[in-house]
């Protein structure tokens, strides 16, 4: 999933740049706001498994190769927006050290991986939890779904932006300049290696996570944090 | 002892199998290096060859460039792959983390 230098032409990783600055700059001045001491550690840990998860190349029927991304369980942990800082610092780190991932297409990798991915998992996550119990297991099936939702979500936008090129970038006589597949190849390419493989993996990964956090110390969890700090709000105010 | 603690070491063991993402053979959809397109279009479309050298990463697919044949050799390069990517990323943010943490 991490685009490479070349595939997106100009019009797409500009404009991607120019959505992603003022996502960045949003996140990270909710950090600064937000962020307390003893979050510190689960954020930095947070960026590393997120890096290291996408190593474990995993083959599909196909002869395709592809990963878990970790950004689903990273945004129900850490909370959408600081999410975005974290998996945003593993993909840069990819891109300029190792090459995954291509600079100009830092900003379009980091909208489907670092954006897509938590905010849609954290959603899913609290839509499907409702008001069930902290310790419930439906949570545990709700950060599964979270994580196979997201995955698959941040795949087709990543096709989506894979088939358009032949579109917005053609020479006069027809041929592509940059990623040369269109919609009708890209799209489902990328979509059902994902609905049929890799996502699961995601699911998997984000439920295990879920469920050890949920069994150990649910205080880390970004809602259970918020819900603790609203109360003793409440009760400075009552005091 | 606390979570945080077993998790960071789960993340270590991880960080030492990580060579099993080497076993993977087999290429990924838009991933392809110009050659590779060169195969599949018998082309390469030209703003394509010219923007995928716009940069030199120091260790190219988590590679020591030019050790890639020694399996043994590629496994190393992995995992020490592995832990500069957990030392930048998660010394960076321990350390702005703690800068601009509120308490």
């Amino acid at each position: 999933m991490h685009i490479p230098d070349g595939y997106l032409g100009p019009y797409t990783y500009v404009a991607m740049w120019i959505i992603m600055i003022p996502i960045w700059y949003y996140a990270a001045s909710r950090l600064g706001r937000e962020l307390r001491s003893k979050q510190v550690p689960l954020l930095a840990l947070a960026a590393a498994f997120s890096f290291v998860i996408m190593m474990f190349n995993v083959p599909i029927p196909g002869g395709s190769t592809g990963h878990a991304v970790g950004g689903a369980i990273v945004g129900i942990v850490l909370g959408p927006w600081a999410a975005v800082i974290a998996i945003s610092v593993a993909l840069v780190l990819q891109a300029l050290m190792f090459g995954d991932g291509g600079i100009t297409a830092i900003a379009a990798n980091c909208f489907n991986m670092a954006v897509i991915m938590p905010f849609a998992a954290f959603y899913v996550y609290k839509f499907i939890s409702g008001s069930t119990d902290i310790m419930s297991s439906r949570r545990v099936a709700a950060s599964a779904v979270a994580g196979y939702v997201s995955l698959s979500l941040a795949a087709a936008c990543t096709g989506l932006m894979f088939g358009l090129q032949p579109l917005l970038h053609s020479s006069p006589e027809g041929i592509p300049l940059y990623m040369p597949y269109g919609l009708n190849i890209a799209l489902p390419a990328m979509l059902l290696e994902h609905l049929l493989g890799f996502s699961i993996l995601e699911a998997l990964v984000t439920a295990l996570i879920f469920a050890y956090i949920q069994r150990t110390d649910t205080s880390l969890l970004y809602e259970e944090s918020r819900g603790s700090r609203k109360i003793r709000e409440k009760k400075a105010i009552a005091a | 002892m606390d979570t945080i603690k077993k998790l960071f070491i789960g993340l270590l063991v991880l960080v030492v199998f990580t060579p099993l993402g080497l076993l993977a053979v087999g290429e990924t959809f838009g991933e392809w290096g110009p050659e590779e397109v060169k195969d599949k279009l018998g082309f390469v479309p030209p703003g394509l060859e010219s923007l995928s050298s716009l940069w030199s990463a120091p260790l190219p697919d988590y590679a020591i460039p030019g050790a890639e044949d020694s399996m043994t050799v590629a496994a190393a390069a992995y995992i020490l792959s592995a832990v500069i990517g957990v030392v930048i990323c998660a010394g960076l943010l321990y350390l702005v983390g703690k800068r601009i943490a509120r308490d």
